[in-house]
């Protein structure tokens, strides 16, 4: 083979590890029936692969060609082990005899595996930040280190929380399945609710400098979409929407210099319209299967937003009446508070003011920033300095993020200066 | 795989059943280990007497020290337990749900150690 054609060869391998590695480490996970072997299974066949392709050429379906060294090295380093460990002796035998059909390695097939790994990383009976570290990491391809970065912790911690999920998912016996129909609801839960979390673990860095870790959002939308694409299930779809539009407006709500810019005063010009035009596709077909859930809700209120040309042209009323269905199928006091939001848009800001008062009142958000600054919020814009101060003071004793710290301080700021409601 | 189904109750609630949800609550037990017999999960269960009647025994330096009542002190205590064989984690869990206790108590389902013969 020519130097070239090596070359190519070579660029070959590197384009399926990016495109198909994990493809391959779901199927290996199912044909070996261990993370850890599969891991080591993978690693050896594109070793192989970088060895011989250059020589040999490119096989016809590189990917079962891997799946295939993947098996045989395993099996192999199995045969090599229980030379000192006989017990080995009969499980590579095993492996051997129940995975040798090769009408288990097509695709069909093969998409199944990648959702079995979804699944099997976000079983409900692993702790849920092993379950978000186990899906970046053997779903996405992410390093610990990178993992960690993300989510601010220490390569260590995300280490040790990966080796026990693993522990757990073979001393326990969770099994390398898609769920059955009944339990798919439930199960599909813990897996958009990992993804959801990715993203907003990337979209607001809940403390830090930081507002956006992109790469994070990033990874957490290719995943749904990966997820739309094996399992058409409307709040999934849902799911990928509500993403898709927060990240549309990325850029737009934070200033060059790093500032906190409120969705009313973000320049719209610069909102994503290719996410938005998808979300709301998205959104629209979610709604019109009548099995949407609130992760759909929440993206048509997002939508609502996004086809508004200006802040004042927002349909407020819609938004309301989408708050109200989300409040019937997710009753909790942080999408109450929101509700109180767009309810102050609509009616103004006292019917707003006693909406969020009363949620106060009961206790449920008494440690939550955002209820705070709602609250300081509406009593500025009522006039109420005294009482727009104190909250906005309560507000600032609670918020953890760098960027929403000094937005607060900026409007406690504009408050003491003698503006034109104090003069009033 | 085989699991040890652990099922914890609050005493107080069971004891403070009248005599006819106490009878139903029953009926459901024997009805619920019928049911697992017929499908082969079943390899053993008892219920426990209260947890008045446990005793805690230590051996220390040699010495043997026994005290009254349950290593730790919980809202829910022991009340019993079933001895599974099951396909695998789900399996055992769809299993664990069925156990009454689950609706009023909880059910924690571990995994058995298989040891390998020497």
């Amino acid at each position: 083979m020519s130097e070239n054609a090596a070359e190519r060869a070579r660029a070959k391998v590197d384009a399926v590890y990016r495109a198909d590695s994990r493809r391959v480490l779901a199927t290996l996970i199912r044909l070996l029936g261990d993370f850890d072997l599969a891991e080591e299974a993978l690693h050896d066949a594109f070793l192989a692969a970088v060895e011989q392709w250059p020589h040999d050429g490119v096989p016809a379906n590189p990917r079962a060609w891997l799946v295939s060294a993947g098996r045989f090295k395993a099996i192999d380093a199995m045969r090599r082990r229980a030379r000192f460990d006989a017990s080995l002796t009969q499980i590579a035998e095993q492996l051997e005899t129940r995975t040798a059909d090769p009408i288990d390695w097509d695709d069909d097939g093969v998409e199944d595996d990648r959702l079995r790994l979804i699944f099997t990383c976000c079983h409900p009976a692993l702790p849920p930040d092993a379950q978000v570290a186990m899906t970046l990491r053997e779903v996405c391809g992410l390093t610990t280190e990178e993992i960690a970065r993300a989510f601010l912790t220490m390569p260590p911690t995300v280490a040790q929380r990966i080796v026990r999920a693993k522990a757990k998912i073979r001393d326990a016996g969770i099994p390398y399945q898609v769920p059955a129909r009944v339990d798919l609801p439930y199960r599909l839960d813990a897996v958009l609710q990992v993804i959801y979390l990715a993203f907003n673990e990337g979209y607001s860095a809940s403390s830090g400098e930081s507002l956006t870790r992109h790469d994070l959002s990033g990874e957490a939308i290719r995943l749904g979409r990966l997820l739309v694409e094996l399992l058409p299930e409307p709040e999934a779809a849902g799911l990928l929407a509500l993403m898709l539009l927060h990240e549309s407006r990325r850029t737009a709500r934070t200033s060059p210099t790093g500032e906190l810019v409120l969705l009313g005063e973000q320049d719209r010009s610069s909102w994503n319209q290719a996410q938005i035009a998808e979300g709301s596709e998205l959104v629209a077909r979610a709604l019109a299967s009548r099995r949407f859930g609130p992760y759909t809700l929440q993206a048509a209120i997002a939508a609502v937003h996004a086809e508004a040309v200006t802040a004042a042209a927002t349909d407020w009323g819609q938004i309301v009446g989408l708050y109200d269905v989300l409040a019937r199928a997710d009753a909790s006091a942080v999408i109450e508070l929101n509700r109180a939001a767009a309810v102050a848009m609509r009616d103004g800001p006292l019917a707003g003011l006693a909406l969020i008062d009363a949620i106060l009142e009961r206790g449920d958000l008494a440690d939550y920033h955002l209820a705070h600054s709602a609250r300081a919020d509406l009593c500025r814009r009522l006039g109420r300095v005294a009482e727009a101060r104190v909250s906005y003071q309560r507000a600032l004793g609670l918020v953890r993020q760098e960027p929403e710290r000094r937005f607060l301080e900026r409007r406690l700021r504009e408050l003491s200066e003698p503006g034109p409601i104090d003069r009033a | 795989m085989k699991y040890l189904c652990l099922i914890y109750d609050e005493e107080k609630k069971i004891e403070t059943m009248s005599k006819s949800e106490g009878d139903a609550f029953m009926g459901e037990y024997f009805a619920f280990t019928a049911d697992i017999k017929k499908s082969g999960h079943y390899l053993g269960g008892e219920a426990l007497q209260p947890v008045q009647t446990a005793t805690t025994v230590r051996v220390r330096n040699g010495k043997m020290s026994t005290t009254d009542g349950p290593f730790a002190e919980t809202k829910e205590q022991l009340g019993g337990f079933y001895f599974i064989t099951a396909r695998d984690l789900n399996d055992a869990l769809q299993v664990a749900s069925k156990i009454p206790s689950a609706r009023l108590g909880s059910v924690e389902v571990r995994p058995v150690v298989e040891f390998e013969q020497p």
